[in-house]
């Protein structure tokens, strides 16, 4: 998880681009004082961090097109960043780098509910977006943990997920145009307001590219109508293999939950003593949720619950009451606050087709004796998105090193089983070195030669995604 | 040439010096007209892998739709996003395959609620232009490791590489359907109808209009999908919902319920028999009435109105240059059926930004620098060059 060489011809010319960056925006609108730029050393990846060159903070789409216009004729590499809540260091700055970061474009700038679309700036969080559509019936549905914080460029760019995605699909199903602002400051509107746009989708393209082909400055999103309401249902089971085996017969009867969590042993056991939930002290723990009216909740709890007792569980409470349902829903939505009082740990989110569940579970539980590391499991069950948290100790190095290993052991055991390295929080540093385990290098070289057509001095993001040796020629041009 | 196997298609690529064109089912001849050696994709054909627990099917790209359909349908699944049998609108017969769908990220009336087919591609292989056999993507749900480089493909009208085998998730069929109907609204009122069924939270899965129906009067439809409860509660709510419109006929007949919308689906209102040219036009749905307006200052127009109105089937009588008269247009104007001569004439896609066209003629030749798959077929309207 190296960072590349900073390129110290850059480093050496601080004070003339911070001078030339502040002749376009505002001078308080340029953070480059070391004790400021701090703030910005790293993202929710906390284990890696180096402070930038300098921060911008700029308040419109042409103050971006400026900013970068400026850094592709200087030269000096740039990271996008939206809140800085990215858990694969997607928005972690080189020391040679300015961080163009999109909080203060923060407005709503249409709302359509006839046309059911929202265009936004996309600094503002996720959250404000449902917020800003909810009296009028409507939400935005991807949902990623970090709502309260996380922007929508940053979504945009690492194509977001959330507990709900089994039904709405991720952010790419959600988003039907950008405004973004490439390299060289030139200014494009990809995708718009209709279901589609002529020619190749870049705009699908764009969507998870990780902050490297662009800055997205506005984006236009789907809103759908509030559901009437919705209800979980939660299985105890005294074995994980079996709760696997549950959820894929649960998606095989025909019913489609919104979400299907689960919950191990020891991360059901952290969350209940945290939070007080009232979980049943099992081996897995399953929430299945569905929306509907009463009525139709009544029926497809009825299926599932059908379901789940073919299985042996050790308790199903189906909730019935609003109070029922935030109960059930408590000990899950404290689970990674929680698992951070037992210690430090790495999330990962390799993801496995849901049939090999059992099998993946089984062999996370033997690399952790191997490593001997404990992992505490919750996950999106419903799409196979693990969340391994491998438990250590962030001021012994050598467990830290032990555990980014076993963390690697487990991205790779979810390729082999015909999954792949990341889910939901993209590549970024973390999993970069990674990625031949999943693509072959011709792979690899398409998607570099996409990057090429977008960015071909390789300065923006460009120490992320790619194994750096791949990289490196198109990096040190 | 009929490859038997990728690496056999790798190898006719890899040693190819003249142009391709990619052929399926030979059921959508869509997009300019393009030519070059005909590339028969059927010997890359069959199912793959299927796990109906996982929600997902791997299939080869030459796999006829209707085999990969009865298959899942025998496990009670389906692939959602409905794509259009052409047959009818373009006067061709055969049967329509995989890598014809999803290069032309062929869609129907359900996507208003589920999305395109681009939502259901979730990895595929394909062929580049140098005869390198590329994986995007992979075969679970939930995936953002590198690049989404499938998206491009779906929708590149074949000019990015040849698909050889794709991924779709798929989901659980609907246990019963429902269609409501509403007879003799103006386009007008329809559209708000639709709009109030849309805005409802009762998942709809279709809502269509057409002025003249099969029987020549204006006919609105909304279709709801699910299990029996549902479908009783949503139908029953509905229907008071849109009887402020109109009254609200309910058909539960499965078989008329999948007529009607396979009718809007494949246009069959414009089959060949009837002549001109056909328009699809795609906008937030909002704009549809004016659109039409516009569309119907021009002579005499046919309209059938999907998606809400966020897709516009529009027949023209032929030489008129629909787009032009539609502009300004939030959204975009494909040519779908025409001569070649006024296919050139007019463009059959939309023009783009010159940025945006320009980022994409690189992409196709980082793809395919040699210009070897359906050359000319991509290329946009207005004397832009698609490829140069």
């Amino acid at each position: 998880m190296e960072l590349p060489s900073p390129d110290t011809h850059v480093i050496d010319r601080k004070q003339r681009i911070v001078q030339l960056l502040r002749m376009v925006v505002p001078h308080e609108a340029i953070v480059d004082n070391e004790r400021q730029t701090l703030a910005y050393e790293c993202d929710a990846l906390t284990a890696r961090r180096c402070p930038p060159l300098a921060v911008a903070l700029p308040s419109t789409t042409e103050e971006v097109s400026k900013l970068l216009e400026i850094c592709h004729r200087e030269r000096v590499p740039v990271v996008p960043r939206g809140a800085g809540t990215s858990l694969s260091g997607g928005a972690l700055p080189t020391s040679d780098s300015v961080v163009i970061c999109t909080a203060r474009l923060n407005e709503i700038l249409e709302i359509d509910c006839d046309s059911r679309f929202v265009r936004v700036q996309s600094g503002i969080t996720n959250v404000s977006v449902t917020q800003a559509v909810e009296n009028d019936g409507f939400f935005y549905a991807p949902d990623p943990s970090s709502q309260l914080a996380c922007t929508i460029a940053g979504n945009v760019a690492m194509n977001s997920g959330g507990a709900h995605c089994l039904k709405y699909g991720v952010t790419t199903n959600n988003l039907l145009g950008v405004r973004m602002v490439l390299m060289d400051g030139e200014i494009v509107d990809i995708g718009g307001e209709s279901l589609d746009a002529p020619g190749l989708d870049l705009l699908g393209l764009v969507c998870g590219s990780e902050g490297q082909l662009g800055i997205v400055t506005e984006a236009v999103l789907r809103i759908l109508p509030k559901p009437e309401g919705a209800r979980p249902t939660l299985i105890g089971f005294d074995s994980a293999e079996v709760a696997g085996k549950c959820v894929a017969d649960i998606i095989g009867a025909g019913v489609l939950p919104v979400a299907i969590e689960f919950m191990d042993k020891t991360c059901n056991r952290v969350s209940e003593e945290f939070s007080g939930a009232g979980y049943p002290d099992v081996e897995a723990l399953l929430i299945v949720e569905v929306e509907g009216s009463p009525e139709e909740i009544e029926y497809q709890q009825g299926l599932i619950t059908q379901v789940a007792w073919r299985h042996n569980p050790v308790e199903v409470r189906e909730s019935a009451s609003e109070e029922e349902s935030l109960k059930i829903w408590a000990g899950r939505k404290a689970a990674f606050g929680a698992m951070g009082s037992v210690g430090d740990y790495i999330c990962l989110d390799g993801t496995i087709p849901v049939s090999k569940l059992s099998v993946a579970l089984r062999g996370i539980e033997e690399l952790s004796k191997t490593y001997k590391l404990k992992v505490a499991n919750v996950f999106h069950a419903g799409d196979g998105n693990l969340h391994p948290m491998i438990i250590f100790d962030t001021n012994n190095a050598a467990e830290m090193k032990r555990s980014e290993e076993l963390g690697a052991e487990i991205l790779k055991l979810c390729v082999r089983n015909g999954g792949c390295l990341s889910g939901e929080h993209g590549v970024g540093i973390e999993k970069r070195e990674l990625m031949t385990t999943q693509f072959t290098e011709d792979d690899l070289e398409m998607q570099m030669r996409i990057k090429d057509v977008f960015d071909e001095r390789w300065l923006l993001n460009s120490a992320k995604v790619f194994p750096l040796e791949l990289s490196q020629a198109r990096r040190m041009q | 040439m009929i490859p038997e196997s990728e690496q056999d298609l790798a190898r006719i690529v890899a040693s190819a010096s003249g142009p391709f064109r990619i052929q399926g089912g030979g059921t959508r001849p869509v997009g300019n007209p393009c030519h070059g050696q005909p590339l028969v994709m059927a010997g890359l054909s069959g199912v793959r892998e299927y796990e109906p627990g996982a929600l997902t099917i791997v299939v080869g790209a030459g796999t006829p739709m209707a085999e990969v359909n009865s298959l899942l349908r025998e496990h009670g699944q389906f692939l959602p996003f409905e794509p259009m049998d052409c047959c009818r609108l373009l006067g061709t017969d055969g049967t329509s395959t995989v890598g014809g769908v999803v290069a032309t990220n062929s869609s129907g009336p359900r996507r208003v609620l589920v999305g395109a087919c681009r939502d259901f591609v979730i990895g595929m292989k394909f062929v580049d232009g140098e005869g390198k056999t590329i994986k995007a993507g992979g075969r679970v749900m939930k995936n953002v490791t590198g690049y989404d480089v499938s998206k491009l493909l779906v929708g590149s009208y074949g000019t990015l590489g040849v698909i050889t085998e794709v991924c779709f998730k798929v989901l659980p069929l609907p246990g019963e359907t429902a269609a409501l109907l509403v007879n003799g609204l103006s386009d007008r009122q329809a559209v708000r109808a639709m709009t109030a069924a849309l805005n409802s939270p009762f998942e709809v899965a279709g809502a269509a209009h057409l002025p003249s129906g099969i029987d020549g009067h204006p006919v609105t439809m909304i279709r709801i999908e699910g299990s029996g409860v549902s479908v009783d509660y949503r139908v029953k709510l509905l229907k008071r919902l849109l009887s402020s419109f109109g009254d609200v006929i309910v058909e539960r007949d499965s078989e008329r319920t999948q007529a009607g919308w396979k009718y809007v689906r494949d246009v069959e209102k414009f089959g060949t028999d009837s002549g001109g040219d056909v328009w699809r036009i795609s906008t937030p749905s909002g704009d549809a009435v004016e659109l039409v307006e516009r569309a119907r200052e021009c002579g005499p127009v046919e309209v059938v109105y999907d998606c809400g109105g966020a897709v516009l089937w529009i027949k023209s009588g032929s030489s008129l240059n629909l787009r032009s008269r539609l502009e300004p247009l939030r959204g975009h104007a494909t040519l779908v059926r025409a001569s070649d001569e006024a296919k050139r004439r007019f463009g059959v896609f939309h023009p783009q930004a010159a940025r945006v066209e320009q980022l994409s003629n690189a992409l196709r030749r980082q793809f395919d620098p040699r210009q070897l798959f359906n050359r000319g077929i991509a290329q946009h309207g207005n004397g832009v060059a698609g490829r140069e």
